[in-house]
């Protein structure tokens, strides 16, 4: 599905600004989206086997931008990167508010899972003298919530820290949740890292609309429907049998390594960092929102399809 | 024996990170850091193409991606035998500085500032600590509005990155022999009105409002000195032969400076969870086999050490090893007249503190901010910045670099045109370090050592030493 304004209009609804398309140019964006909702809606923020980049990213949302996300949007009760409390008074407040809004929590959860030595590769804190890993958060979080979004390719698919020979035994979300018979819904939004868009698009469309329809990765439809291939600026080149031998050469960048053919995501169009740029106008796509794309898609700087 | 806090998680840093400190008649008399996190990266990386290691070290942190982008060119540049054209090494110069210039920004305001100011009484700004917030009602909210402004100039600053990066964080434009893109003039001229908003918040309201709260909080200047030993691998390079940084490559140690030697690093491990076999290597030679819950260790961090001493990275000791000349609001700040010029040195041991380091940070940022405008001068419009080079049958390497946040190495090892070995040393290895071999504290934990604790209940002054390392 190519994804134009009519159709995104469509499948947003009313919230379409909201999902930081910031070039559609409806105004009051946060208010539209403020109105839709009754109270910020609380948010825990888990982060496992990951670099923090999803929220490094996420900070670099244009429209709404970080700010009224964080003070007018969502409640964000738990999020380890920017909440001003540590330590005890942290997990006690992150326990309290999956108790407190049990099943009307949204779960985010950034970076993977590690399973091997019950978990003790990655441990989040520590409460009334108990180690916790991620797994443990993962499982008591997790069935708590009413939906759990996992942003970024580690949390959909497992991502650097599942990639062979996994050393730390690293799973996505939803295997953590399959084999602990957790119900609680999930929609991946992959990405290393994801977009801003991406993220902040999914949380308005679950807020507003509930959880958006997915492909068989469990990926929003809406930014990941179709391939950057199909819908490159540089396809013609591809068509014409041109490609670049180096970079910058004018071209299509197949031979260079680019993944874009079995990339489903909607960079071609929505671009990076305000429109600044994106991957593969000076360099090339890596693939980065496939599942096990690091395994599959390697060597990333040799042609391995096409 | 004294009493234990406890602080798992700490918050506002990158990872997972565990401090445990001991207070008696209201001072730590001793500390244990604990790195919470081991993914496996040098593992992974074994048996792959070369070329993609500077994909994947960049996940090994996203706020520094492109430092690790760099470190891993740099060592792909060695083991390759390649040395990129002008254009090349001055775009990976203006890619990492415009990492640089959002940050130190990003770091003061929304990860240390919340010790010192007080946020919105809304999550995520509470719960928090109670207590020692020493601005009045109105200057805190000029900081508060500042945390708010500071979002906006963070975002600002990844479209600096991307400009020739292709995206932030983690960036496609650096490689091996170079950096991808043929800058333009129209791409020139919108990097400079960017960066100028950029260097404008940081030189008039950044700069200052460090000095502001080092008013504020004047006794921070005698809290957390740490091990006073520095080191720095140097970085940005000022020409193609890349022997010459603006910060420069040099190490501080009992009060001397040296020239680096990189064969005098070494990583222990007797108080990490790997195997003690592989203890006291150079990265040349390291391994890394885990076995966590081994008896005696405490962390997945290794002890990386400089001739088997513990040294600090990151802005205090660059700008220390350095030594340059700090912008005007120094000479206000000591009451210095504004004709002089006045060194990092000059501030002499205040250097060596949490406000130290936040006053190194900010200056260094504006120091790398206004070396950007430069680098943009040295760019040739529409002139390639790469030589494309076939991965090597075998050879070996090493690159260094200078993340924000501190001293980053690489060393790899190809056999079979294929990664035989790739060892990382982060800056977090040197600076949240468990004890090493001797049983010698890492720099975190030696800074936390005679910290006041007036209330275990709100240490404010143990998170303040470790945040002010930014791990």
């Amino acid at each position: 599905m190519k994804i134009t304004r009519r159709n995104f209009l469509k499948v947003c609804g009313g919230t379409a600004a909201a999902c930081g398309l910031s070039n559609l140019g409806i105004p009051n964006v946060v208010q539209a989206l403020e109105k839709a909702l009754a109270g910020n809606p609380p948010v825990i923020w888990l982060q496992g086997s990951g670099c923090t980049g999803c929220s490094v990213s996420l900070l670099n949302s244009v429209e709404p931008d970080i700010a009224a996300i964080l003070l007018r949007i969502i409640s964000l009760k738990f999020h380890s990167t920017v909440m001003a409390a540590q330590g005890e008074l942290a997990m006690d407040k992150m326990y309290k508010v999956a108790e407190d809004y049990a099943g009307k929590f949204y779960l985010v959860v950034e970076g993977s899972i590690p399973t091997r030595e019950r978990g003790r590769f990655c441990m989040v804190g520590e409460r009334q003298g108990r180690e916790i890993t991620m797994l443990d958060a993962t499982i008591e979080i997790g069935k708590k919530a009413a939906a759990t979004l996992a942003f970024g390719t580690c949390a959909s698919f497992g991502g650097i820290p599942a990639a062979k020979p996994n050393p730390t035994g690293a799973k996505p979300v939803t295997a953590i949740f399959k084999e602990n018979g957790i119900k609680t819904p999930v929609v991946n939004v992959p990405g290393c890292p994801p977009h801003p868009d991406w993220m902040v698009g999914t949380i308005a469309y679950a807020l507003t609309k509930g959880l958006p329809p997915v492909d068989e990765y469990k990926r929003p439809l809406l930014f990941f429907g179709s391939t950057i291939h199909d819908n490159c600026p540089y396809l013609k080149y591809y068509q014409e049998g041109k490609f670049a031998g180096s970079y910058g050469e004018e071209g299509c960048r197949l031979k260079l390594g680019c993944k874009g053919m079995e990339t489903y995501a909607d960079c071609w169009q929505r671009q990076w960092n305000n429109k600044v740029n994106w991957c593969v106008r000076n360099a090339i796509c890596i693939g980065c929102v496939q599942p096990n794309f690091w395994d599959e898609m390697a060597p990333l700087y040799e042609q391995t399809t096409g | 024996m004294g009493k234990k806090i406890v602080i798992d998680p700490v918050t506002r840093i990158e990872g997972h990170l565990k401090i445990e400190v001991e207070v008696k008649d209201g001072k730590v008399i001793d500390a244990h850091s604990t790195g919470a996190l081991f993914r496996g990266f040098e593992i992974i990386l074994k048996d792959r193409d070369p070329r993609d290691a500077s994909q994947i070290t960049q996940r090994i942190c996203g706020v520094c991606p492109t430092s690790h982008a760099s470190a891993s060119v740099r060592t792909l540049d060695s083991a390759f035998k390649v040395k990129p054209p002008k254009n090349g090494r001055v775009l990976r110069n203006i890619i990492l500085g415009s990492d640089y210039a959002w940050d130190h920004v990003l770091h003061f305001y929304h990860l240390a500032a919340l010790d010192y100011v007080k946020g919105p009484g809304t999550e995520p700004f509470v719960p928090r600590y109670d207590g020692d917030y020493r601005l009045d009602e109105k200057t805190n909210q000029v900081a508060v509005n500042q945390y708010l402004e500071a979002l906006k100039i963070k975002a600002l600053g990844h479209e600096l990155t991307a400009m020739w990066g292709g995206k932030g964080p983690i960036v496609q434009g650096m490689v091996v022999g170079g950096a991808t893109a043929i800058p333009n003039r129209e791409e020139i001229a919108g990097y400079k009105e960017r960066a100028g908003k950029v260097v404008d918040f940081i030189a008039n309201t950044y700069l200052p409002t460090v000095y502001l709260i080092g008013g504020a909080y004047k006794d921070l200047f005698n809290v957390g000195a740490g091990c006073k030993n520095f080191l720095s691998y140097g970085v940005f390079p000022l020409d193609d032969r890349e022997n010459a940084f603006l910060l420069k490559r040099g190490v501080y140690t009992n009060g001397k400076d040296y020239p680096l030697d990189v064969k005098k690093i070494k990583e222990f491990v007797s108080h990490s969870w790997y195997d003690d076999r592989t203890t006291g290597k150079n990265p040349a030679q390291g391994e890394t086999v885990p076995l966590p819950g081994k008896k005696g260790a405490y962390s997945y961090i290794k002890a990386a050490r400089y001739k088997g001493i513990p040294h600090e990275v990151g802005p205090l000791a660059r700008m220390w090893i350095t030594n340059p000349v700090l912008s005007k609001q120094a000479n206000r700040f000591l009451g210095i007249d504004e004709t002089r010029d006045v060194r990092m040195r000059d501030l002499g041991e205040k250097a060596f503190s949490i406000m130290g380091r936040h006053v190194a940070r900010a200056e260094e940022c504006y120091l790398v901010a206004k070396a950007l405008g430069q680098w943009l001068d040295e760019l040739t419009p529409g002139e390639s910045g790469v030589i494309m080079k076939p991965v090597p049958k075998s050879g070996q390497g090493f690159g260094l670099s200078e993340a924000p946040r501190g001293s980053v190495g690489h060393w790899i090892k190809i056999d079979n045109s294929k990664i035989a070995k790739y060892q990382v040393i982060a800056p977090t290895t040197w600076n949240a370090s468990p004890r090493d071999d001797k049983g010698q504290r890492g720099p975190i934990e030696e800074a936390l050592i005679g910290t006041p604790v007036p209330d275990p209940e709100n240490p404010f002054n143990v998170v303040r030493v470790i945040r002010s390392f930014d791990p």
